[in-house]
């Protein structure tokens, strides 16, 4: 054990040092993983800590895009009718190993089938340990979706689905699927320990886990039998740095290299300063003003999109997003395939909606705009968001009280089929397939729940419902495109904002890519000498 | 003493359950559901709803749920955290070490200032040296911690380069946490450096969190000085021909020590809620955030069996402070 330290102390000091080669990556992370099975859980410092460099998946996305890739599944085959896929998985894949266990075989379908069985199967050993809820699994509708998973012999697995569902093989690159080895969680099981399978990790991705303390710091080290490109640094570290001054102050005296979520008001500091990199890029996330389309006058489109031209979306992003967020025209970001870059926004004319709304003979509005009380990526300050809205609405005569819940009851009341009120909410997608922002927000099975405009539009659902059973993105991508025109000739939101992710570094960082789905992932950053 | 001793410790049971009904109660009087919160934007089905509450026991009745909760505090089980799924017990006694060792600098370094500051402060008082004393204790007082703790930051580790910017040691050494005390693990380590290294990550978070209590005592000691000034025995002393130094050392300040020391009891209480901040700003693995972050959680277990592990740590430094009395004035002792 001790002589692991030393080597483990000796290799970060010839890092750090100024005359060794740099091996030893600091990442400044905003806080603690939950744990390290990434399917327990559903935030994203979990996933970056577990996920991203412990893990592999049956499919990857390509780094900086939501392109599926292969993963541990080599190639994969969809059947005429959709609803049976078979994936071909990778030969001579190793776990990794640590002091409770080494493993005795590569990998293979029975680690596929455990991964994903433990999570939908009440009777898997697996399935109440560490209080497992599955969130993710749920969330994504998977118990309804898969049927069976079959092996059809050790490296061949079939996936049975209840419909055709294209958007299942992104699926299979999120972080609930991460792959983990049945043989150690039979050995932890054996061993009467099966929480070890949270705390002490074991995955076949580019780095293996070494420690952890809650708070503090995660060691990584590269996993030198890693099947891909084996990672360019020698150890990972995460130093979980909560406040995002600091974690800039820091990064400046070099103790760390990159650190994730600058405070929006330093960026334009750190973009003048030389020794700092700073990178962009638009998250994949929505912020909305949702209005409920079931009640009167906001049934009417017409008053919908006469409020929308009243609402001046370049201060919002000046004000609330100071600076770190894009004008929003469709409900789904422009990182996301089939974004329709055609469609042009409402534009900011108070005059026009004045008339409009005089027109459809709505006057001395009272309306409830509903301000969530936390923050979020897709929307920084709701209150503050709602205060701009509410001068905006009084230029055409609306008189706009604003209200707010804690945040728990806000998610739950603001899904009433009867809310008195328009409501300012977002989304950050998990797949980035447009399915998971179209039909999960607007889809006339999300009214009453997900969808908080309560519209149901015969029209767009058909063109949804279409595309999610088409197999090839090629064929999707012009019935998302129209379906995008539907949603803003009917107008059930105001779009408002797309948030502008920014990640900071030192400019020895090299090969860093911003992820638009949202996760820090290091498994092919270097550093230069 | 013993019979005096025992005597506080019965007065332990009903503040024990009144906190433990405090604690229970408190988390579910704010408005939010764990539940929906852990479903966040996402949001669940009825059904799931309903099957999540039967597995956390949301759906029994409250007082089933407090008599469970009270029999398993008793059983020395405190329940698992609802978001790390491990138990409280586990957590809190990996995190509170550090914040142990840095209120205790903290509290050090606050009453080896805070005394005799206060002290000359008294025997000068009214010149120079008191109005600069009282004055800088007033500015530190009011010192909003965090900006104070960015302050030193920028300053000592951002332009002077004297000091790390925060954690808890060097990320270059790697050695087991044995005890969790970072001054005893890296001395136990042998590596070269470590001690330094974490004595350098104690300074910048013990100036910080000590700032208030070394105000506050200060201020404390002057007054209590002052007050043991002017009585008879002194000047009794001063007639006697003793030096200054023995008179304001010995006859003064011991006697002043009684109200300095309930205050300096009454600071953990300040430390505490200061190393919710300072623990977040200096990223110190301690006990304050973790507990903040189980509130915005509605982490049930965590701030129940937090709160109750953090109000018998009190209860035991108050029991501490009375038995200090007797030690310093024999009187009460007695009594």
């Amino acid at each position: 054990m001790s002589l692991k330290y030393t080597i483990a102390g000796g290799l970060l000091m010839a890092a750090m040092g100024a005359s060794a080669s740099a091996q030893s990556l600091v990442y400044c992370s905003e806080g603690s993983p939950e744990g390290f099975d990434p399917a327990l859980y559903t935030a994203g410092t979990t996933f970056d800590a577990s996920s991203h460099p412990i893990y592999d998946h049956l499919t990857e996305f390509k780094v900086g895009t939501t392109e599926v890739l292969p993963g541990l599944a080599e190639s994969w085959e969809v059947s005429e009718d959709g609803k049976t896929v078979t994936f071909n998985l990778r030969k001579g894949v190793k776990f990794h190993s640590n002091d409770q266990f080494t493993p005795t075989r590569d990998f293979n379908a029975d680690d596929v089938i455990f991964s994903f069985d433990r999570q939908g199967n009440d009777d898997n050993p697996y399935n109440q340990v560490s209080g497992g809820t599955w969130e993710y699994y749920a969330g994504m509708s998977m118990p309804e979706l898969v049927e069976s998973i079959e092996k059809k012999d050790d490296y061949t697995v079939v996936f049975n689905l209840t419909r055709p569902e294209a958007p299942f093989l992104a699926n299979m690159a999120m972080d609930f699927a991460s792959i983990v080895s049945k043989e150690y969680a039979d050995a932890m099981l054996e061993a009467g320990t099966p929480e070890m399978l949270n705390q002490a990790p074991i995955g076949t991705g580019p780095f293996t886990f070494q420690a952890y303390q809650k708070d503090a710091v995660i060691r990584y080290l590269r996993n030198d039998d890693y099947w891909g490109d084996k990672a360019k640094v020698e150890s990972l570290i995460f130093a979980i740095t909560p406040d995002a001054s600091v974690r800039y102050q820091k990064v400046q005296a070099g103790e760390c290299h990159v650190m994730a979520y600058p405070n929006p008001a330093d960026v334009q500091e750190m973009k003048d300063n030389e020794n700092i990199v700073v990178m962009e890029q638009e998250g994949l996330n929505v912020g909305y003003l949702a209005y409920n389309t079931k009640v009167a006058p906001f049934d009417n489109p017409k008053v919908r999109k006469a409020l929308n031209m009243a609402i001046d979306k370049q201060t919002i992003i000046d004000v609330v997003f100071q600076g770190s967020g894009q004008i929003a025209k469709n409900p789904i970001p422009p990182t996301m395939w089939s974004y329709n870059q055609a469609v042009e926004d409402d534009a900011y004319d108070p005059e026009k909606a004045k008339e409009m709304l005089a027109a459809e003979g709505v006057e001395n509005l009272d309306m409830k705009i509903w301000a969530m009380p936390v923050q979020r990526p897709y929307n920084p300050n709701a209150r503050r968001m709602a205060e701009l809205m509410q001068e905006d609405f009084a230029k055409v005569g609306v008189n706009v009280e604003i209200v707010s819940y804690e945040w728990g009851e806000y998610l739950e009341r603001s899904k009433a089929e009867d809310r008195d009120g328009a409501v300012l909410l977002g989304w950050t997608g998990d797949n980035g397939d447009p399915d998971n922002f179209l039909a999960v927000l607007l889809g006339c099975d999300g009214v009453g729940a997900s969808n908080r405009a309560q519209w149901c539009n015969e029209e767009f659902d058909d063109l949804i419902q279409k595309a999610k059973i088409l197999p090839t993105q090629e064929e999707r991508a012009p019935l998302y495109e129209q379906a995008q025109v539907v949603f803003k000739d009917q107008a059930p939101w105001a779009t408002i904002a797309h948030s502008v992710v920014h990640m900071t570094m030192r400019p020895e960082v090299e090969g860093y890519v911003v992820h638009p789905l949202g996760g820090h992932i290091f498994n092919q950053v270097g550093l230069s000498q | 003493m013993l019979n005096y001793v025992l005597s506080r410790l019965l007065t332990f049971i009903p503040t024990f359950i009144g906190v433990t009904l405090i604690s229970f109660g408190f988390i579910r009087a704010l408005p939010g559901d764990p539940i929906v919160v852990m479903a966040g934007e996402r949001g669940m089905t009825p059904e799931r709803y309903a099957e999540l509450s039967a597995q956390f026991g949301f759906d029994r009745p409250i007082f089933v749920q407090f008599w469970e909760y009270l029999t398993g505090v008793l059983q020395g089980d405190l329940g698992n955290s609802f978001v790390t799924k491990r138990p409280v017990w586990d957590e809190f006694f990996a995190l509170f070490p550090a914040t142990l060792e840095l209120s205790f600098c903290a509290m050090i370094f606050s009453i080896a200032l805070g005394i005799p500051a206060g002290v000359i402060a008294a025997v000068n008082r009214g010149k120079f040296f008191d109005r600069a004393l009282m004055s800088t204790a007033l500015v530190g007082y009011s010192m909003p911690i965090f900006w104070w703790a960015l302050l030193l930051i920028i300053i000592f580790s951002g332009n002077l380069g004297w000091t790390p910017v925060s954690g808890r040691i060097s990320l270059m050494y790697y050695f087991p946490n044995a005890t969790g005390f970072m001054l005893i693990d890296s001395l136990a380590s042998g590596q070269k450096g470590a001690f330094a290294s974490a004595v350098q990550h104690l300074i910048l978070p013990t100036i910080v969190l000590g700032t208030i209590p070394l105000a506050v005592i200060a201020r404390q000691t002057r007054s209590a000085m002052l007050e043991v000034l002017g009585e008879d025995y002194i000047r009794t002393a001063r007639a006697k021909g003793l030096t200054s130094g023995r008179i304001n050392g010995i006859h003064a300040l011991r006697n002043a020590l009684i109200p300095v020391v309930t205050v300096i009891g009454l600071s953990v209480g300040t430390l505490l809620a200061g190393a919710i901040l300072t623990e977040t700003i200096f990223s110190w693995p301690g006990i304050g955030k973790w507990m903040v972050d189980s509130i915005f959680r509605r982490d049930y277990p965590v701030v129940q069996g937090g709160l109750l592990l953090i109000a018998v740590m009190v209860m035991v430094v108050n029991l501490t402070v009375d038995m200090l009395y007797g030690l310093i004035n024999p009187k009460i002792r007695k009594r």
